[in-house]
C-alpha cells in the first residue's frame, strides 16, 4: 500500500536488500509508458534504459538470461520468432548463461540451479551461479513480480525485465511492450556498447579466469558421477507424496 | 402411478427431483445481443451519447451488465442483491450472457465463479450482508490467484438480530482482502462503477478482482436519474492472455501450468514466496491508481476544495452530504466535500490534498464502526493538524437526515448530542 510522502524517492537497487523489503509500488515506484524505461525505480527515456541494459549485462558477472514459459515453449508462431530473438540477444553477452523458468510449479525435494530457475525459491539458482546481472524475458508477469521481490532482497544481483506487459517495478531495469523490435534493440545495444569499448566480464582476466574454473569444475563433477553409483537415495528418488496436507 | 412414468423423473443423488430447465430459447428477431458491436472503453465510457432514465440501481446495474461483454454470472439470492442478479437473468434468456445459475450457496458461487474466471472468462457474482460474510474465505483467496472478475455487493445488516435493512458494515471485512473495493454513491455509479471495474481488474499489471458495492436499498430499490449509452454496443471481451497468469487451460497440455500446487498447497511454497506473492497483490492494487484515474475519474471526487470544513464520505453517505453542503451554502457557508470512490487502493495522497486546508473534518457513514473514520485518520495521521470528528453514524437500517450531518457541522459530538431533538415529535 502507499506509504508516506515525504521520504525520499525510493531506489531500485542490487541488494540484498534484507529479510523482506517492500515492494517498489509501495513505496510509490511507478511504471513507465511507451516510450520510456524504467532504471532504478526512475522513469527514463527508452534509449537510457538500452544502455543501463548492456552495461550491467556485459560487465557484471556471470550474466545470464532466465527465459520463461513464454518463449521457452513453442506456443505460437510469434513465441518461437521471439525465441530466436532471445538467442540472438544472448549471443552479444560473451560468457552468458541460459537457466529457463519452464514453468511456476514448485520443484521438491530441490531443483538443479545450474539447469532451471523457480519462482519458488529463485535465489538459489542465482547463489548456486553466482549470477550478479540477470533478464527476465517470457515470465508471466505475477511470477515475474514475485521472483524479482526474492532476487531483491537475497541477493545482489542487477535484474532485467523484457516485459511484453506493463514492466516490473522491482527489476533494476525495466522495459514495457518489450516485442521482437525491443528485443533486437537490446542486441543493438550490447553491440554498440562493445563497439564503444565497453570490455565484457567474461573477457575480463578475472572473468576468464572464474570462467575456467567452473568448467574445470564441472568437468571433474560429470567423472565423478559417470564412475560411482548413489548410495541412498531414499525419498530423494521417490519424490514427495504431492497429496500430504 | 406407472412403472414407466416414475423412471422419467431425474433425481440427485439424494433423491431430490432435478428440476433444472434449459435456458429459453432467444428469437432470432428479438436477439439484440448478437447484434452488439464491441467499442472501446473510451467510446462508451466518455464519448457514446447518453439518454437519461430514471431506473433502480438493480435496473442500472443490470443495464451495465448488458453493455459488459459478461460471459458467466452465478450467484445466489439474498436480500437485497436478488433483484439485481433476477435482472440480469433476464440478460441472460435474452441472450447477452452465455451461462447463468444459482448457485448451492454464497461458498458454492464464489468458489464456482473463481473456476470461471481462472478459464478466462469475464465473470460476474453478487451478494449481500452475510452472503458476502459466508463467501469471505473464497473470495479472500481471489487476489492471490488473480482473478479478474467482479462482485457486486449491495450492503445490509450483517450481525444478529437479523435485518435486511441498510447498513455498510460488511465493507470494513473487504478492505484487507485485497480485493479492489469501489464504493457508488448513487444509481448512475451503480451503472459507471461495474463496467470501468472490469476494464481496470483486467489490466496485466493489476490482475485483480474488483468488488463494485452500493448502500442496499437507498440504491438499488429505489429510483434515480441515470445516464445510458445505447445498449447495441459494448466492451471488448476479456483477453485472458494478456493477464498477470496464465489461464488454466485444460484443453491444451500441460495444464499444470496453470497455478495449482502454489497457491492451493501450503506446503509446497516456500514461505518467503508467500510474503513476495502477497506484495505483489497490494503492488497490483497500487498500479490500479492510473487506471481508475483515467476511467474513474480519479479515486475521489472534491466539491469546494480548500474549504476549512470538509465532509468525507463513500456510499449513499455522500448524497446525503451532499444536500448537507447545499443547505450550509443557503447559510453562506462554503463547506468541502470528498467522495471517495476507490476504498481499494484507498486515495491516501488525494485525501492528504484535498484536506490540505481543512481544520476540521467529519465523517458520516452507514455503519456502527466507523470504518471510513478510521481510514481517514490513518491517511492523515502526521499530515493534518484538522480535527477529524468520526461521524455523524446511523446503522441498523436508518437513513442519515442531512440536519445530522449539519450539526455535526457546527458543533461538536457532545455539543450535537446536547441539542439533537428527536424529529419526529
Amino acid at each position: 500500500m502507499t506509504t508516506a510522502t515525504s521520504s525520499p524517492r525510493y531506489q531500485v537497487l542490487p541488494g540484498p536488500e534484507g529479510l523482506l523489503p517492500p515492494s517498489a509500488a509501495a513505496m510509490g515506484v511507478v511504471l513507465p509508458q511507451d516510450g520510456e524505461g524504467l532504471v532504478e525505480g526512475v522513469i527514463v527515456p527508452e534509449a537510457a534504459t538500452y544502455k543501463a541494459i548492456a552495461k550491467a549485462m556485459l560487465t557484471r558477472r556471470n550474466p545470464t538470461i532466465f527465459p520463461g514459459p513464454l518463449v521457452v515453449w513453442g506456443w505460437t508462431k510469434h513465441t518461437q520468432e521471439k525465441a530466436s530473438v532471445v538467442l540472438e540477444l544472448a549471443a552479444e553477452i560473451p560468457g552468458v548463461k541460459i537457466i529457463p523458468m519452464p514453468d511456476y510449479r514448485p520443484i521438491y525435494p530441490k531443483i538443479d540451479p545450474e539447469a532451471v530457475i523457480n519462482p519458488c525459491h529463485p535465489n538459489l539458482t542465482i547463489w548456486h551461479n553466482k549470477i550478479e546481472a540477470c533478464i527476465f524475458v517470457g515470465v508471466h508477469c505475477h511470477f515475474a513480480s514475485v521472483t524479482l521481490k526474492m532476487v531483491r532482497a537475497g541477493t545482489n544481483c542487477y535484474t532485467v525485465a523484457l516485459c511484453a506487459e506493463a514492466g516490473h517495478e522491482d527489476a533494476m531495469a525495466s522495459l514495457p511492450h518489450c516485442d521482437i523490435e525491443k528485443l533486437q534493440r537490446v542486441t543493438e545495444a550490447l553491440r554498440q556498447a562493445k563497439k564503444e569499448g565497453l570490455v565484457p566480464w567474461a573477457l575480463t582476466p578475472a572473468g576468464k579466469r572464474e570462467l575456467a574454473a567452473e568448467a574445470e569444475q564441472k568437468r571433474k563433477q560429470r567423472k565423478a558421477i559417470a564412475t560411482s553409483a548413489p548410495t541412498f537415495a531414499h525419498e530423494l528418488v521417490a519424490g514427495l507424496d504431492e497429496n500430504e496436507e | 402411478m406407472a412403472e414407466g412414468l416414475e423412471t422419467e423423473v431425474k433425481t440427485n443423488p439424494q433423491g431430490d427431483v432435478i428440476t433444472a430447465t434449459e435456458a429459453p430459447k432467444v428469437q432470432a428477431k428479438e436477439n439484440k445481443a448478437a447484434k452488439q458491436r464491441v467499442v472501446t472503453p473510451e467510446h462508451l465510457f466518455f464519448e457514446a451519447p447518453r439518454t437519461k432514465t430514471f431506473i433502480t440501481g438493480s435496473e442500472a446495474a443490470k443495464e451495465a451488465i448488458r453493455r459488459a461483454n459478461v460471459d458467466i454470472a452465478i450467484s445466489y439470492p439474498i436480500t437485497p442483491q436478488s433483484e439485481t442478479m433476477q435482472q440480469v437473468g433476464y440478460l441472460y434468456a435474452e441472450g447477452y450472457l452465455k451461462d447463468y445459475y444459482r448457485g448451492e450457496e454464497e461458498y458454492g458461487v464464489m468458489s464456482a465463479i473463481a473456476g470461471a474466471s481462472r478459464a478466462g472468462v469475464r465473470a460476474l457474482t453478487a451478494t449481500a450482508g452475510p452472503g458476502l460474510m459466508r463467501g469471505m474465505e473464497v473470495i479472500t483467496s481471489w487476489p492471490g490467484g488473480r482473478m479478474p472478475l467482479l462482485l457486486l455487493v449491495m450492503c445490509r445488516v450483517i450481525n444478529a438480530p437479523l435485518a435486511i435493512q441498510p447498513d455498510n458494515v460488511e465493507l470494513s471485512y473487504l478492505l484487507n482482502s485485497g480485493v479492489l473495493l469501489f464504493h457508488g454513491e448513487n444509481q448512475q455509479d451503480f451503472f459507471d462503477f461495474p463496467l470501468k471495474a472490469y476494464m481496470i481488474a483486467e489490466k496485466c499489471e493489476v490482475t485483480l478482482p474488483a468488488a463494485v458495492a452500493v448502500d442496499g436499498f437507498f440504491v438499488t430499490h429505489a429510483r434515480g436519474w441515470v445516464e445510458l449509452p445505447p445498449d447495441d454496443i459494448k466492451l471488448p471481451p476479456r483477453d485472458c492472455y494478456h493477464e498477470a497468469v496464465p489461464m488454466m487451460d485444460n484443453e491444451n497440455p500441460p495444464a499444470r501450468l496453470s497455478r495449482d500446487a502454489p497457491i492451493q498447497k501450503s506446503n509446497f511454497i516456500s514461505y518467503q514466496m508467500h510474503a513476495s506473492w502477497q506484495q505483489e497483490i497490494w503492488a497490483a492494487q497500487d498500479r490500479a491508481r492510473p487506471w481508475i484515474k483515467k476511467y474513474m475519474g480519479g479515486l475521489i471526487e472534491v466539491v469546494n476544495p480548500g474549504a476549512e470544513t470538509m465532509i468525507v464520505a463513500s456510499g449513499s453517505a455522500v448524497s446525503q452530504s451532499r444536500e448537507a453542503v447545499r443547505q450550509a451554502g443557503e447559510k453562506g457557508d462554503t463547506i468541502g466535500l470528498v467522495k471517495i470512490r476507490s476504498l481499494r487502493p484507498f486515495p491516501t495522497q488525494e485525501l492528504i490534498e484535498a484536506c490540505r486546508h481543512a481544520k476540521r473534518i467529519i465523517v458520516p457513514e452507514f455503519n456502527c464502526i466507523g470504518w471510513l473514520a478510521k481510514e481517514v485518520r490513518s491517511a492523515l495521521y502526521g499530515q493534518t493538524k484538522a480535527e477529524i470528528v468520526p461521524g455523524p453514524r446511523v446503522f441498523g437500517g436508518m437513513s442519515m437526515p442531512t440536519e445530522l450531518i449539519l450539526e455535526y457541522l457546527y458543533k461538536t459530538p457532545n455539543e450535537a448530542r446536547l441539542t439533537t431533538k428527536p424529529l419526529v415529535l
